[in-house]
């Protein structure tokens, strides 16, 4: 079964935010994203101190099947990239929400237009 | 099937393989002592019949459109007949230098400038330019050529090219190498681009659109006049992907479906084996708006007599992409399969490609697949999903590729286009008989029964090839390319 961690907040293109109580948000992909994925083989992360766009393309998600682009949820600036996943990608696919984290960042805008668990889980639902 | 070992395993210090029939040695004399080798090269030293039995035994590990059916179709390689290679490979086209002068070329250009016309037929467009080597190649040429059409008139606001959610991953590519930005558009529910959507996107910064018509998705865009207007509204061009020509050949015309450039991979269509990164044609053609920016040198008649046109005669071209006119003996290739199958063989190619893909796709849904877009025909490709039976039995769409190499066949595309999950691409091509796409869909039909009764069989095959399921994370993430075993005595 697919994992959807109530205490999340997901977008539509399958990615997760969690606020960290310090003002930054994690990021990451979801567990539905990773399986659709398959195995990751490289993860391109954008740099700490970047400037963020909302939707703007940021990250880099490689699987043996595709390349697929990960989306900045909203505007904001980076402030902490997992680097393990340099060496160590698969980490995505056996812990989506813990140590596969993609990267941290700090929202200039309030957060608007993000799925709870529930809502997601809908989504997940509809596509089947 | 056994591996086999790379040659240097079988090479023993001072095995030969003289030939029995000996070649005069070259003349070496005038060389200066530098360019001469000191001792010999580190080359594998085997007997002439280990030579043949290992390379022998490499071919029959090769499974390949001559053993096999191939569903990959055109995307990768349908069958390209024997006579356009052995035409093409003429001694008169082989000995052809390229810097020779042109009057001592005047065959071989004939042949290049008939097929700049038959290829005008093929997409009714205005003009040709044979030069990129490339399917690749070829959008860059269509999409650079859009470009210069803006900034010649001053237009330099439009940065944006729109590019369908079913595209080929190539196309935005293309766009960000041609220096735009890339705006993305979904495609409905029916497998057409929403144009609801597009009109949304459209507006003065739209420099164009890059287009697959049929879509990667199998299916035709319905509404492509509609879409046309609608791009042509807001001052944007189209580019015509001609991945998929195969399913449109003789029978409809992208510059009547609107688009203004076109690219066509002579590779996939046209009858040049490829499907190992090359080599390959990309050449473009240009209504009489872009005509002007073709790349150059072009092939040009005037007085009876062929020539090539290069940025002198044709000033507003983007200019060369490639020495020469391209690939040649790609190029030749196309031209012999054009004139042997003539305007009404180019016909029945599509009709038989389009009659094939539709014929599999409603066996394929009378035995229970699930269809992608279960109300649309198949153009000369149509989409399996096999999202149901994963989520039943667990087998995926990667096992039933591997399972149908130990049932005689190649694998579809899996997992492309990447809208539809668990997908099979099943492209059968024009030239498979009846009994083979029969025998294919008894295949399919007896992996998903074998799913069901026991699906940890079908996650073992492959076994009848010579290795079984790769690592691919490992072949990605440290490829071994090079022989790394015992160095040969010589090169010490």
């Amino acid at each position: 079964m697919t994992a959807v961690p109530a205490e999340l907040k997901y977008t539509r293109d399958h990615e997760w935010l969690r606020e960290e109580g310090d003002g930054t948000v994690t990021v990451g992909i979801t567990d539905h994203a990773q399986r659709q994925l398959g195995e990751l083989v490289f993860v391109e992360l954008p740099e700490a101190g970047s400037t963020l766009a909302a939707g703007q393309g940021c990250a880099v998600v490689e699987s043996v099947k595709a390349a697929s682009d990960v989306y900045a949820p909203l505007a904001g600036t980076v402030t902490a990239v997992n680097a393990a996943l340099e060496q160590a990608p698969g980490l995505v696919n056996t812990s989506p929400y813990g140590e596969g984290w993609l990267f941290r960042f700090r929202p200039a805008t309030p957060a608007a237009g993000l799925l709870d668990g529930a809502a997601y889980q809908q989504l997940l639902d509809a596509e089947g | 099937m056994l591996p086999e070992p790379v040659i240097f395993e079988h090479s023993r210090p001072g095995r030969r393989a003289p030939s029995h029939a000996p070649a005069a040695m070259a003349d070496l004399a005038g060389l200066p002592a530098a360019a001469l080798r000191r001792s010999p090269p580190p080359l594998p030293e085997v007997s002439e019949l280990q030579v043949v039995r290992h390379y022998t035994r490499l071919s029959q590990l090769n499974f390949s459109i001559d053993t096999h059916f191939y569903p990959l179709g055109s995307c990768t390689m349908k069958y390209n007949p024997r006579a356009a290679n052995r035409l093409a490979m003429l001694p008169g086209f082989l000995g052809r230098h390229p810097l020779g002068p042109e009057e001592h070329g005047q065959g071989f250009l004939a042949c290049l400038y008939e097929l700049q016309e038959m290829l005008k037929g093929v997409t009714g467009m205005t003009g040709v330019s044979l030069t990129p080597m490339a399917g690749a190649q070829g959008e860059y040429a269509g999409v650079a050529m859009i470009r210069a059409w803006h900034e010649a008139r001053g237009d330099t606001a439009r940065r944006v090219i729109i590019v369908p959610d079913a595209a080929h991953g190539t196309n935005p590519a293309t766009a960000t190498m041609c220096g735009y930005e890339v705006r993305e558009i979904p495609t409905d529910a029916r497998g057409d681009v929403d144009l609801e959507a597009l009109r949304a996107a459209v507006g003065p910064d739209t420099a164009g659109i890059m287009l697959t018509n049929p879509s990667t998705l199998g299916v035709f865009e319905r509404r492509i006049g509609e879409l046309a207007a609608i791009v042509h509204g807001a001052g944007g061009l189209l580019y015509y992907d001609g991945a998929n020509l195969n399913a449109i050949l003789g029978r409809a015309l992208p510059a009547t479906m609107g688009f203004d450039v076109v690219h066509i991979n002579l590779h996939k269509t046209f009858s040049t084996p490829h499907g190992g990164g090359g080599p390959g044609a990309g050449v473009v053609a240009a209504n009489a708006r872009l005509e002007p920016h073709l790349p150059v040198p072009i092939v040009g008649l005037r007085d009876g007599r062929y020539a090539w046109l290069t940025r002198q005669e044709r000033p507003a071209s983007i200019g060369r992409l490639s020495a020469f006119m391209g690939n040649a003996g790609i190029l030749l290739r196309a031209y012999v399969y054009m004139r042997m199958l003539g305007a009404e063989g180019m016909r029945r190619v599509s009709g038989h490609a389009t009659l094939n893909a539709n014929y599999l796709m409603v066996r394929l849904r009378g035995a229970g697949f699930d269809l992608a877009f279960p109300q649309r025909r198949a153009s000369h490709e149509f989409i399996v999903t096999l999202k149901g039976i994963a989520r039943e039995t667990g087998v995926t769409a990667m096992d039933f590729a591997k399972a149908l190499l130990d049932r005689g066949f190649h694998a579809p595309t899996t997992y492309f286009p990447l809208l539809v999950p668990e997908c099979l691409l099943i492209e059968p091509t024009e030239t498979e008989s009846r009994e083979e796409l029969d025998r294919f869909i008894d295949a399919l039909v007896d992996i998903r029964d074998l799913a069901r009764r026991n699906a940890a069989e079908v996650k073992e095959a492959p076994r009848t090839m010579p290795v079984r399921r790769l690592d691919d994370v490992r072949a990605a993430r440290e490829p071994d390319l090079t022989w790394q075993g015992r160095p040969h005595p010589a090169a010490r």
